[in-house]
Formats: C-alpha cells, sequence, structure tokens
C-alpha cells in the first residue's frame, strides 16, 4: 500500500538521473521541505509587532534631549511569521536530535529534556542573582549538591563555580595559579606556562591572556606528552603546566603521575584541562592524578546542551593548594543554611578577584545536576565506558580503510585518523568531511589536534546505538572505497545535498560584511 | 540507563569486534594506582519522576520573582518573555547543534547570528557587533583589553557609576596583563568626572549609562574628551531595554558598547546564562574578542553566512589571539533576537515607554514616604533612594513580608558609605498594586 497516493495510482520516480546533478535549481530557491528564507530586514512590514503592548501613559518627555530620536532599525514580525522565520532557519542546520554529531574534543552527546524542564521551573529561572539570601536557599543548595558531585567525581577539594564556559574556567584555574605563586612571592620569578603542542588553542591563548609566556612541550611518536621534554622545561621560571587528559589525540596520557610529579618537583602548578573529562569520569578522579585545576565543560560531560555555540558553564576543581585563591562569590553550607561569600574579606580575603558579574551559569547548574542525579555514580561510570567503547568500536572498524594515527593500543573516547590513507586520491580531509555531510552526517572535527597530519577526530560519545555506529561506519568505508576507486567529483564539490553548497569564508575575510545595511532609499523611519 | 543505548550484547559484541576481552582492557594506559574499582560514593540511577521530585523540591525553597512585589535590578532585569521565544529556542536544530564550524549545515544558526549581529549594532548605534560574549560584565573586561590593543596604552579609568561588580570582573583580569586601573568614587550622577582622569596614558574611559544608580546621563562630551586625548570611550549598559527609549551609545560617540543583552529574550536564572553584546566602530573590528558571522556566497554564487576573521580567534592564533573565548552565548542570541525580532521597533519603543511609566510612579509612591529621599536625577527604570536605616536591614525586613523592594548597594559594594542606598527597579511586569504594596510596607518598615 505504500506504494499509492492519494489518486490510487501508484507513482515512481522518473528514471532519468544525470550523473552528479545533485542540485537541478527550481524556480523559486524554495526546495521541498527547505525554504528560501530572507533576513528579518528584508519582510515586508518593518513596523509590525509581534507583541501587544498596553499603550504607555508617558513619552519620556521628562528625559529631555536623552531621548532617542534616530530610527533604530529594528524591524519587526507578527507572531506566524517569526514563528515561520525561525522553524525555516532550524531547519538548515544539524542536530544531535537529527543524527550522529562526531565531533572530536566537542562531545556532542543526546542532551536530555528533563534537564530543560527543570532549569526552567520559576524556582530556578525567576529569581534574581541579588535577591535577598533567604529567598533563594533551595539555589544555592543546589549549587552545593552540585558543587559535592563535582568534587567527589574528581576527588578535588573544592570548586569555583562561576566561570561561564571552559576557556573562562581556564582564564580562573590559571588566575588561582597565579595568586598563589605571588602569596609565595614566587610570581616575578615564574613567568612561564608549558602547554603541550597539541593542546587546544584556548590554553595557550589563557595563558597568554594571564600575562605568561608559552612555552611548547613536545609530543612523543605515540601522541604523549614527551617526558624527557617536559622535565627540560620545568625549572623555577615555570608557574605552571597545562596538560588535557586524556589528550586531543584521544589518549590516556600513561605517564601523568611522573608529569604531575616533575611538575611539583619544579614548584609549579598542574593545570589539567577538563574538555575530556566524559572519558573517565566515575572511573579515574584528576585528584588522584596529581591535578591542581581543571574545568570541568558542563556542557560536554554533563550535557547542557551546546546550542549552537553556547551558553556553557566551566566549574574549575581546585586543589588545597590553590582552594584559598579561588574567586567570589561562592556557597558555604552552614548546616541548616546557606550563604553566599559575595566580599573579599575575612575567610575570602585571599580571593584572586571575580570572574563575572553575578554567580555563575545557575542555568547549566540545574541541567548539570539533574543529568548527574539521572545517571547516579554507576550510571556516570557507564557513561565514560560506553564513550570509551564506542570510540574504540569506530576506531577498529575503520581501520582497515582509514588510517589511525596511533594504531597501537586502545583509544578513549575518540579516535583519532590522519589523512595518509588519502595520498594520491586528490582528495583531502575537507573534502572527505564535505562529502561526509551528502551522507546525512555531521562531519568529524578536521585538522584537528595539529600535531597529526590532515586530522580527524571522531568522538561518538556514549549515547549512540550499536546500530546509528554501524549506520556511520558503513557510511564512512563506502565513502573511504568511492575515494580510493577515484570517484573525485563526489568530494571535490561536496556537499550537493546541503542547504547550500560549499561557502566562500575567503571572500567572507577579505571585505567583511558582518550585518545587513538598508539599501539606498530604505525606509527605516518610523511611520 | 535511559539514555544509554548500548545493551549488554551490544557491549561483549563491540568488544570481539574491538579484540578486547574486557571494558578494562580499554582503560589499561590509565596508571594502576589512579584506576578504581566500583562506584563512588554518590546515589546511584535515578529515574525521570525520582529527579524531577527533588529538584522541585530546591526550587520549592526560592521566592521566584513573579510570586511577589518585585524590586531588584542592579544588572540583571525581569521582563515578560513572550512564550515563543522559548518555544524556538528548544527546537531540537538550535538546542542540539555545535558552534557552526561546517556552514554549509549550519545555516540556521548563522542566519540568526548574522540577524542578532545587525540588530545589536543598530541597537547600539555603532558600526558592528559581535556573536556575543559570556555576559556584560565580561564583554566589560574584553572591551577594555581591546582599547588597549587599539590604543597601545596601558590605563583604563572607570567612573562612579559603573557597576561594582563589572569593575571587579574588569580589574581581576586585565590587572593580570599588567593593565593600570583608576576607579572613581561612588557618585549618582558623575560619569562625566573621568574626564579629569584622562592623561596621556589612558587607553579608555569606561562609562555607564543608566548607571548602577539609574542615572542616565548623555556622554557626548566624555567622547570629546577622550578622542583628544587619544584614548577610547566604552559605554556600558545593563538595561539593553533602555536602548530603546534613551540616546544610543553610538550617536553620543562611544567606540566600545559593552553590553548585558539578558533583558531581551532571557529569564533572571540567578545570574546565568545572560549574554553579553559587543559592539564598536568599524575602523577597530580586527581587533575585536569573539566570533564573528558574516556574509558570502556558497559554489553555486548563493548568499549564505560563515563565522569569519577567524585568525582573531584562538583556535588559529593561539597565544597571540585577541582574546581565549571559544564558548559563546549562542542560544541566548538566538532568545534576544527572537525577541527583538517579536517587538520590532515599534514594540521595542512602546516597552521602554512602559518601562519608564512603571519606574516614575514607583518612584512617586517612595518619595512622599516620609524619611525617603530620591537620589537619581533622570532614570529609565531604576533609580537609587536614600532610606533612614540600613538599606539591607529594610530588605531583610520587606522579604519576611514576601516582597522583593530592591537591591541595597552595600551589596555590591561594601564600605564605601552608601549603606543606607536602595537600588529599585521597575518593568512592564510591575503592577500598579505592587508599588502600592512596596510603598506601604515600606513606610511601616521605616516607621518600626
Amino acid at each position: 500500500m505504500s506504494t499509492m497516493n492519494t489518486v490510487g495510482r501508484p507513482t515512481a520516480p522518473v528514471p532519468h538521473q544525470p550523473e552528479h546533478d545533485y542540485k537541478h535549481p527550481t524556480l523559486t530557491g524554495g526546495r521541498g521541505l527547505l525554504q528560501d528564507e530572507h533576513l528579518i530586514f528584508e519582510s515586508d512590514g518593518w513596523f509590525k509587532t509581534g507583541v501587544d503592548l498596553p499603550e504607555p501613559r508617558g513619552n519620556g518627555s521628562d528625559l529631555g534631549a536623552l531621548v532617542r530620536h534616530d530610527p533604530i532599525g529594528l524591524p519587526g514580525l507578527s507572531e506566524p511569521q517569526a514563528m515561520r522565520h525561525y522553524v525555516r532557519l532550524s531547519q538548515k542546520n544539524h542536530a544531535i536530535d537529527l543524527a550522529l554529531y562526531p565531533l572530536g574534543s566537542c562531545t556532542m552527546k543526546h542532551n536530555p529534556r528533563l534537564n530543560e524542564k527543570m532549569a526552567r521551573l520559576p524556582g530556578f529561572s525567576d529569581i534574581h542573582p541579588l535577591q535577598p539570601i533567604s529567598t533563594v536557599q533551595g539555589a544555592l543548595e543546589l549549587m552545593d549538591q552540585l558543587a559535592h558531585w563535582l568534587k567527589t567525581l574528581t576527588g578535588m577539594p573544592a570548586v569555583a563555580m562561576s566561570p561561564k564556559a571552559g576557556a573562562h574556567g581556564e582564564l580562573c584555574g590559571l588566575m588561582a595559579i597565579r595568586a598563589a605563586h605571588e602569596a609565595s612571592g614566587e610570581h616575578a620569578r615564574r613567568r612561564k606556562v608549558l602547554v603541550p603542542t597539541s593542546a587546544h588553542g584556548t590554553n595557550p591563548a589563557t595563558a597568554a591572556f594571564v600575562g605568561y609566556t608559552v612555552v611548547e612541550v613536545a609530543q612523543t611518536a605515540d601522541g604523549r606528552v614527551d617526558v624527557a621534554d617536559l622535565a627540560s622545561k620545568l625549572g623555577d621560571d615555570v608557574a605552571a603546566i597545562m596538560v588535557t587528559n586524556p589528550n586531543t589525540c584521544g589518549l590516556f596520557e600513561r605517564d601523568i603521575l611522573e608529569i604531575s610529579r616533575l611538575t611539583h618537583e619544579a614548584g609549579a602548578y598542574f593545570y589539567c584541562d577538563g574538555a575530556n573529562f566524559n572519558a573517565i569520569v566515575g572511573r579515574v578522579r584528576p585528584g588522584d592524578l596529581g591535578v591542581d585545576a581543571m574545568h570541568i565543560n558542563l556542557h560536554k560531560t554533563f550535557s547542557t546542551p551546546h546550542g549552537g555555540g553556547g551558553p556553557g558553564s566551566g566549574p574549575v576543581v581546585l586543589s588545597a593548594a590553590l582552594a584559598p585563591f579561588a574567586p567570589a562569590p561562592w556557597v558555604v553550607n552552614d548546616g541548616d543554611s546557606f550563604r553566599l561569600v559575595e566580599r573579599e574579606e575575612d575567610e575570602a580575603a585571599q580571593a584572586f578577584g571575580r570572574m563575572c558579574a553575578f554567580n555563575g551559569q545557575m542555568g547549566m547548574f540545574v541541567r548539570a545536576l539533574s543529568y548527574m542525579m539521572s545517571h547516579g555514580s554507576d550510571g556516570l561510570r557507564q557513561v565514560a565506558e560506553d564513550a570509551v567503547l564506542n570510540a574504540n568500536y569506530i576506531k577498529a572498524r575503520l581501520s582497515d580503510v582509514m588510517s589511525a594515527a596511533f594504531p597501537d593500543g586502545p583509544c578513549m573516547h575518540e579516535a583519532l585518523f590522519d589523512d595518509s590513507w588519502l595520498e594520491g586520491t586528490d582528495i583531502t580531509t575537507l573534502d572527505f568531511a564535505k562529502a561526509m555531510i551528502d551522507e546525512g552526517f555531521h562531519p568529524m572535527t578536521m585538522y584537528f589536534p595539529l600535531v597529526v597530519h590532515g586530522a580527524m577526530l571522531i568522538e561518538p560519545t556514549e549515547t549512540e546505538s550499536k546500530q546509528e555506529l554501524d549506520r556511520f561506519i558503513t557510511a564512512l568505508r563506502a565513502l573511504a572505497a568511492a575515494a580510493k576507486a577515484g570517484d573525485v567529483e563526489r568530494f571535490k564539490g561536496a556537499p550537493f545535498h546541503a542547504p547550500l553548497r560549499r561557502l566562500d569564508e575567503t571572500r567572507a575575510a577579505r571585505a567583511p560584511k558582518l550585518r545587513w545595511s538598508a539599501p539606498e532609499g530604505h525606509n527605516m523611519a518610523a511611520e | 540507563m535511559r539514555y544509554l543505548p548500548l545493551t549488554p550484547d551490544d557491549r561483549t559484541a563491540m568488544l570481539a569486534a574491538i579484540g578486547a576481552n574486557t571494558i578494562d582492557d580499554l582503560f589499561v594506559d590509565v596508571p594502576q594506582p589512579a584506576r578504581r574499582e566500583g562506584f563512588v560514593d554518590l546515589p546511584r540511577v535515578s529515574g525521570e519522576l525520582e529527579v524531577e521530585r527533588a529538584l522541585v523540591a530546591l526550587a520549592a525553597k526560592n521566592t521566584a520573582a513573579g510570586t511577589v512585589p518585585f524590586f531588584c535590578g542592579a544588572g540583571a532585569y525581569r521582563h515578560h518573555v513572550p512564550a515563543t521565544v522559548d518555544h524556538i529556542i528548544q527546537r531540537s536544530e538550535f538546542l542540539t547543534s555545535y558552534t557552526p564550524y561546517q556552514p554549509e549545515i549550519a545555516q540556521g544558526t548563522l542566519q540568526y547570528l548574522y540577524e542578532f549581529q545587525t540588530q545589536v549594532a543598530n541597537l547600539t548605534g555603532m558600526d558592528v557587533a559581535n556573536a556575543s560574549l559570556y555576559d556584560g560584565s565580561t564583554a566589560t573586561a574584553e572591551g577594555v583589553l581591546m582599547a588597549t590593543r587599539v590604543t597601545r596604552r596601558n590605563k583604563a579609568v572607570f567612573s562612579g557609576g559603573v557597576h561594582p561588580h563589572y569593575v571587579r570582573a574588569s580589574e581581576t583580569v586585565v590587572h593580570a596583563v599588567g593593565v593600570e586601573t583608576v576607579s572613581l568614587p561612588a557618585a549618582i550622577d558623575a560619569e562625566a568626572a573621568v574626564i579629569d582622569a584622562i592623561d596621556k596614558d589612558t587607553a579608555c574611559v569606561v562609562v555607564q549609562t543608566p548607571n548602577v544608580f539609574g542615572t542616565a546621563t548623555d556622554v557626548t562630551k566624555i567622547a570629546e574628551a577622550a578622542k583628544a586625548a587619544g584614548a577610547l570611550l566604552i559605554v556600558v549598559v545593563t538595561e539593553a531595554v533602555s536602548m530603546g527609549l534613551l540616546k544610543s551609545p553610538g550617536e553620543m560617540g562611544a567606540d566600545i558598547v559593552a553590553a548585558e543583552g539578558q533583558s531581551i529574550g532571557n529569564a533572571l536564572n540567578y545570574g546565568g546564562p545572560y549574554v553579553g553584546l559587543f559592539a564598536c566602530r568599524q575602523a577597530l573590528i580586527r581587533q575585536m574578542p569573539g566570533r564573528l558571522c558574516g556574509e558570502t556566497v556558497d559554489a553555486d554564487g548563493e548568499r549564505g553566512f560563515v563565522l569569519t576573521l577567524s585568525t582573531r580567534e584562538q583556535h588559529i592564533r593561539r597565544d597571540k589571539a585577541t582574546s581565549n573565548i571559544c564558548t559563546n552565548s549562542g542560544l541566548c542570541c538566538l532568545a534576544f533576537s527572537i525577541h527583538m525580532s517579536l517587538l520590532g521597533e515599534t514594540g521595542l519603543r512602546k516597552l521602554a515607554l512602559l518601562n519608564h511609566d512603571k519606574a516614575l510612579a514607583t518612584r512617586e509612591a517612595l518619595a512622599a514616604i516620609p524619611g525617603v529621599e530620591v537620589l537619581t536625577p533622570r532614570f529609565f527604570n531604576e533609580f537609587a533612594i536614600r532610606l533612614p536605616k540600613p538599606a539591607a536591614e529594610v530588605v531583610d525586613a520587606l522579604a519576611a513580608h514576601r516582597i522583593l523592594a530592591g537591591v541595597p548597594y552595600s551589596r555590591l559594594a561594601p564600605g564605601t558609605g552608601m549603606d543606607d542606598v536602595l537600588l529599585v527597579a521597575a518593568t512592564e511586569t510591575t503592577l500598579d498594586a505592587d508599588i502600592k504594596i512596596l510603598a506601604e510596607a515600606l513606610t511601616r518598615v521605616l516607621a518600626a
């Protein structure tokens, strides 16, 4: 019956399918479910509004010359128009809810909707950051509970909750380290931060942001920190090392205990980039590895949604040596009630300052705690195990057709391939990634880490089923076969089936057009 | 566990495909002393119902702003957000997507960012805006650092009207790179005092309008003075709705605007997530921090959008980047942009006037109370009053009567001799009845 249409006749596609004529232009720009959607600034009624408000009593005349008279340049949409505009836009996005999103280092896992529901309880979403403490006891209790989970899972004694994202957490951690060196009178001497070449770009950027000189540490042939090189660079001029573990090659740093020992012997602190904590949560505590500070991306390990680029949340766990320098504010559990330490005095006299205006990303705290409570200690351990299992499964099933960057031994939560297997095909990592789009998958992280040529970093996460992994593996194997068979156009021209073909990024950067501007004669003035 | 799709059979089959006997074989690189057996000491897996019960119980211990007469502001404002906003931002394609690094399958995110950037640029009266920073306070810190790069000078002057937490968050970061700051004493109405502090080392002056006491200021003369001295003017705005009524920072000569966008489209959320608005003049764009979305074309010549000028950013420039920022406030930008699209110019102007109306009415009611002195001369939706008692005590006494009367200035800046100053904000959500309740209760508390 599935072949019958509403007039009762079977239908079938027209057999003609010219080679690579993937995108026969339509007459209007619309394509099936994909609507051609203009900018809000190009909509018809510039002066419409989708919000019905009562008439104001005054006109601001008491403010005299302070009143704004120029046209602001903000088009308005009625509610149905707004709904269509954004729904049409939404259909041009890939999403984890649609299919595998294997961006290595980014941890695109399922975002449970319970967490969204909890974050929207008015008791959390509709409270002001400066309400009297007696009226926000539940919020402080929640922050205290989340802090307890984070400290327990990491084996660390303290946590600074206010950093707003991973890079903000790095900043917080390095500021605490700097404050500790200042307190011991060593800051003037310790001006270097050691960072492996494979690090996330945020690590050297953060170290420079805090005024340190960045010194790169070499990597061994098996994708780990070169301990001999590290040891030769450690000294009394080094403030800290920043090491990601598991690292950005998806490998656990086998010599991590030696690395932390050498670091501490040199009088430096060990900052760990916790972006990949999801690979070890419940199985390894960073506190047992000698870490002094580590940010935790709640939007990675603990599944608060990435939202197209943010918001994130980056609490930083701290060792006993660094805890006194944590930034204000923080929550104190007094037994029968909770309070917020906001002033940098008394118990907070050594706080290095303040990361942001208020108390951190409360909306993300609620989601993360909801996620943690749902999993429990048993579920979180399973998270790490399944994430690692899924990545190793992909690595095992693709290593015969693609070249694993570090074939020996297991990987952690992500599988890293290089582009040596593409040699002689005239196809690059970028081309391969774009062809994946045509097959319905989001590409993996490309060209990162920098230490691997043409890197393809695949992180499936634990929330993929075996069936979806097999679907992905089948697609990649088919693409690899096509690449080796010389089907170059499939890759060079890709994507053919996405809402847009390949974008001209060079042109965008050469003459940046960063905003819509009214064409000549456009009437932006209020009616 | 309901979020984990693998079955025990799957795991067995996958381990076999890998050539491993047990899951432990995959963790062999973890040094023996750091391997943990068994579960950490935390509760075990919980069903949705149990989690919901626990969190609802915590939420119930807080006093939600919408349930009481509510007058708190000082950098976070309670506005009505249309239902459409929250519906759209929860669509899977927006909620569960990543930074748009693959533009062919992220045009939804990129187009709204381009629209957001244009809305923010127009609202602030500036040439260009970025795709957001974390919040207004971190945007202010980034603005100061940017000004030092642009001017190659090393000092920032903050007016006594800038939100004390913004000053502190900025100082914390910029002191680390050796930038000197001068923070003028708290003042209700003296933004222009920064002019006298400008010297040849001044990279920027930072003023706020409306300032933390609510005072609205025409900063044109400050802009002229800064320009004459080769310094930049950074204008901070913590209440974005105010720009629907007040002259824009751009019109008054700002070089950089650092603003909090929470007021449009975003809930109070106990302080975050919020959305930092960051805008500047065209000539400064290559020194901007954060992501930028730009227009281009695809291989077929169709218009499209991409992240651009990324050679400023950490993933390319590493230790030479303009900022270390990576994650921004994407979904909060979307909420801002949808709400702003619904309002449009017509709605925004009206909303701003309604806020002003409510604040005027609140002032009138409070000014009539014996012992209360209104300190703020010109304001948008927030003003400061002096009380005959410490403001924190009064606020606590009113909270006990389920009235959230505002923010004591001493909470933001203790020890400045302004313990008797209370910041009072009103918005379109404020009811006339709420104003009456506040005035009556405050009269009683002050008489007690």
